[in-house]
């Protein structure tokens, strides 16, 4: 045993069992070195955490409890920043210490299964933005501004407070253990920890929760582009310049991804100018001036036919164009709402925020707000990102709450950066906009009518408004133009054109926030249907093998085409649904999101218990527990609700009573044949509801058990089985923080001394 | 005017890598590290493996 240049002997360690590689300089900060650091508080840091728990108790206090006339959107930042960086230094080091206990001295899969492809390890502050990237899409820019009908403190509340207890540590934690897992899928690590059982509820729950969130999105882009030639022909255009994009990186110039996609950003910026022209023609308004079903029809032809082309000519190139937007646009938001800081003259709590009748989404604050509001706050799809490419590219495993904690704090700031965009418009023009066409009649005239009939205070609106604005932003109506994203849209044209531009470029602004949004879904559209009909093929495979070959092209069709078919159904559904889709389908989006979230921190439950990590359980348990109250009460509501608006059987009642007394037309629904169709919805929507809820609980159930199973095993003095890899020394060192530490710019310089043959992973040989 | 583009290089350094835009210079640096015997991929053939490999791989982007 050779010693290394600090001294220490290199011999196992007692507590993990790694023997460190001779000849290298620690791998990890030394435990009492870092403990003295962390816990070291000098005058300078305590002023600044105290200054900084001021700012966010003054903005709070802005935000929830002075009712002025109107809030400035600064506090928000604030309020929200301030609270981001505290959950960030206190609580996610408590999960640190004693839930993850993370160990630099151990290699990541990025290090022992280092491949240069898929296990590639990257520098800590570049995954942050790629992470970030995989998961942040549409989802934050939507649900907040749906959210935002019951005022706008409900809202922040729950994605701030929300985010720190309960999405933040969701991500955190099935990122760290999927690392330690070698990079396992959360599908895979369910059925370890959780059995047959419980992996297959899992599984069947996680394909029908994509199917729901893929038709959801769609729904979102289908009702931004519905009449609107120039969203059209814009958002059209993304599929020309992507397939350049790719023709361009495949066989002109491999590799030069910046290159492409600053050119597909050019070409895409051109297309927004020129669907203004283009929409100002006669024949270009007549040519893409679509009604929604044919634009439903479209997105899902659309669908079948990217998730079967090869990724490279479609899906990678647009990724990029995706990401590349996200960041960009993020940044933008971020910084025009700090500079221009807009006025909000929405009341902290709406009229609609003791009721259950709201035109946006039905059902009370509790818990549909909590549904409604999924991404920002607790996103269960996160967990198949962190379940999946990320934790194969973590350099040390101390990185972990930067990137898993750290990345879903700042998809909360773009929901609080979101649902400031959303109230900065005017109230009047937010419910003109957001209420199904059965409310506001479609015209200027019936929906000024109705949103000045609703009473609710300062707002009164005229034709003149509606249509000026519809006017401003380019669009030939802006009523019930439902699903968020127009809203938002509308929102940071508005804040955009005080910042650049001016009034003129409003139309512009509207239509870049459509371009990037619709963007977005149809990547996630894309992608989803891909992975979906991959867990589709192997679920089959398991009767009929021949499925699980995926090069195998009938099977790969057929499956394709079942799950585009289910999601197409349901995005159908909505977009025919006399109640207005959004309005009753978008609760089912949120439930069966973070049903998802119920169902991965079910199983992260379970590892944490195997740990033996008793003591500290309820760091999971909470957020679990609150997930679970709230996704399994508003499925009850869903399915057992008497009112009509927010019971899906209720509701199947009522229209069915009406159809079997030959009323002509009953409620919203117009037509025989509309009420038929809401008779169906209403059923499909209803078994739906019934199968994640019934999913849910088996999954949970089935934690719970492992987790009383552990206790007694701990209490027996038995071990548990443990899925983990083994443990294997690492060879690199990196900080684990945004900016190193004192200590850690010591051991790196240590490291720098270190001639270049002797820093390199010579194990790694193959 | 030197800082500046220093400070540009190192975003546009950043947002490649959050692109994913080097990763074939991460593949050639692996490649080197893990001392293969044979010769590396080629760039175009790098990214055609990269892209290929995604077909049977898919990886899920969040809403």
């Amino acid at each position: 045993m050779g010693t290394m240049p600090a001294g220490r002997p290199q011999t196992a360690d007692p507590e993990d069992g790694i023997t460190p590689v001779p000849g290298l300089p620690p791998t990890a900060v030394d435990e009492t070195v870092r403990e003295a650091e962390e816990r070291k508080w000098t005058p300078g840091k305590i002023a600044l955490w105290a200054a900084i728990a001021l700012l966010g108790g003054v903005a709070w206090f802005m935000l929830a409890i002075i009712r002025g006339e109107t809030v400035n959107a600064i506090w928000f930042v604030f309020a929200s920043v301030c609270t981001y960086l505290i959950g960030y230094r206190f609580y996610s080091k408590v999960i640190e210490r004693y839930i993850t206990r993370p160990n630099d001295r151990r290699a990541t899969p990025a290090e022992y299964k280092a491949d240069g492809k898929d296990y590639v390890r990257t520098d800590r502050n570049v995954l942050f933005g790629h992470h970030f990237a995989a998961i942040a899409g549409a989802g934050p820019l939507v649900g907040p501004v749906i959210a935002a009908q019951m005022g706008y403190l409900p809202g922040t509340i729950w994605i701030i407070i929300g985010v720190v207890l309960a999405g933040a540590v969701q991500d955190y934690l099935v990122l760290f253990f999927s690392m330690r897992r070698g990079g396992r899928s959360l599908g895979q690590m369910a059925r370890e920890e959780l059995g047959v059982i419980g992996g297959t509820a899992a599984l069947i729950a996680t394909l029908l929760i994509m199917i729901i969130i893929v038709a959801i999105l769609a729904l979102v882009v289908v009702n931004a582009l519905g009449e609107s030639p120039w969203g059209v022909f814009s958002v059209g255009m993304t599929i020309p310049i992507a397939l350049f994009m790719g023709v361009y990186l495949r066989y002109l110039r491999p590799g030069k991804v910046m290159e492409v996609s600053i050119i597909g950003f050019v070409l895409l910026m051109a297309a927004i100018i020129g669907g203004g022209a283009v929409a100002g023609t006669e024949w270009g308004a007549a040519f893409f001036h679509l009604d929604k079903v044919s634009i439903a029809w479209g997105l899902i032809i659309y669908g079948f036919i990217a998730a079967i082309l090869p990724v490279w000519l479609l899906l990678a190139p647009r990724d990029y164009l995706s990401t590349f937007m996200k960041i960009g646009v993020i940044v933008m938001l971020a910084l025009a709402i700090i500079v221009v800081r807009p006025e909000i003259t929405v009341p902290a709590f709406s009229e609609f925020a003791s009721r259950d009748n709201g035109p946006v989404f039905s059902g009370a604050v509790f818990p549909f707000l909590f549904v409604t509001i999924a991404c920002g706050a607790l996103s269960g799809f996160h967990a198949l990102i962190s379940s999946g490419t990320t934790p194969k590219l973590i350099e040390k495993e101390r990185q972990t709450r930067l990137i898993g904690y750290g990345g879903m704090l700042m998809e909360s700031f773009v929901a609080i950066m979101a649902l400031v965009a959303a109230i900065s418009i005017d109230r009047g023009i937010y419910f003109a906009m957001n209420a199904p066409t059965a409310l506001t009649g479609g015209t200027v005239e019936t929906a000024a009518q109705w949103v000045n009939s609703l009473g609710l205070a300062g707002v009164n609106i005229t034709p003149d408004v509606l249509a000026q604005t519809a006017k401003d932003v380019g669009e030939q109506s802006i009523i019930s133009r439902s699903g968020g994203a127009p809203t938002l849209a509308v929102g940071l044209a508005h804040i955009m054109q005080q910042f650049i531009g001016g009034t003129a470029m409003m139309a512009f602004w509207y239509h870049f926030a459509i371009m990037f949004e619709a963007l977005f879904i149809l990547t996630a559209v894309d992608a989803g249907t891909r992975v979906a009909r991959f867990m589709l093929q192997d679920s089959i495979g398991n009767f009929v093998p021949k499925f699980k070959d995926h090069s195998w092209r009938p099977g790969a069709w057929l499956t394709t085409a079942v799950m585009v078919l289910a999601w197409g159904a349901v995005l159908l559904m909505g977009v025919t649904d006399p109640l207005g889709g959004i309005n009753t389908l978008f609760p089912l989006f949120g439930i069966a999101n973070q049903l998802l979230a119920a169902i991965a921190l079910a199983v992260v439950l379970a590892i944490v218990a195997k740990r033996g990590t008793f003591k500290y359980l309820w760091i999971v348990a909470l957020p679990l527990a609150f997930a679970a109250v709230v996704t399994i009460t508003a499925s009850f509501y869903k399915i057992f609700s008497p009112v009509p608006a927010v019971g899906y059987f209720a509701q199947n009642a009522a229209f069915a009573k009406a159809l079997a007394d030959g009323k002509p037309s009953f409620g919203t629904a117009k037509t025989t044949a509309a009420m038929e169709a809401v008779v169906r919805n209403t059923m499909i929507q209803g078994w739906l509801s019934v199968i994640f809820v019934v999913l849910s609980i088996i999954v949970i159930i089935t934690a719970v058990i492992a987790a009383v199973k552990a206790y007694r095993n701990a209490a027996k003095g038995i071990a548990n089985v443990e899925y983990e890899d083994p443990a294997q020394p690492s060879r690199v060192f990196a900080p684990a923080g945004v900016l190193p530490t004192p200590a850690e710019r010591e051991l790196q310089a240590e490291w720098d001394k270190l001639p270049a043959d002797r820093r390199l992973e010579h194990s790694a040989r193959h | 005017m030197n800082a500046l583009l220093t400070g540009l290089r190192g975003f546009a350094g950043y947002f490649s890598g959050v692109l994913g835009a080097d990763a074939y210079r991460k593949y050639l640096e692996h490649h080197r590290d893990s001392g293969h015997a044979g010769p590396p991929l080629t760039e175009r053939e790098f990214w055609r493996d990269h892209t290929d490999r995604q077909d049977s791989n898919p990886q899920g982007r969040c809403c």
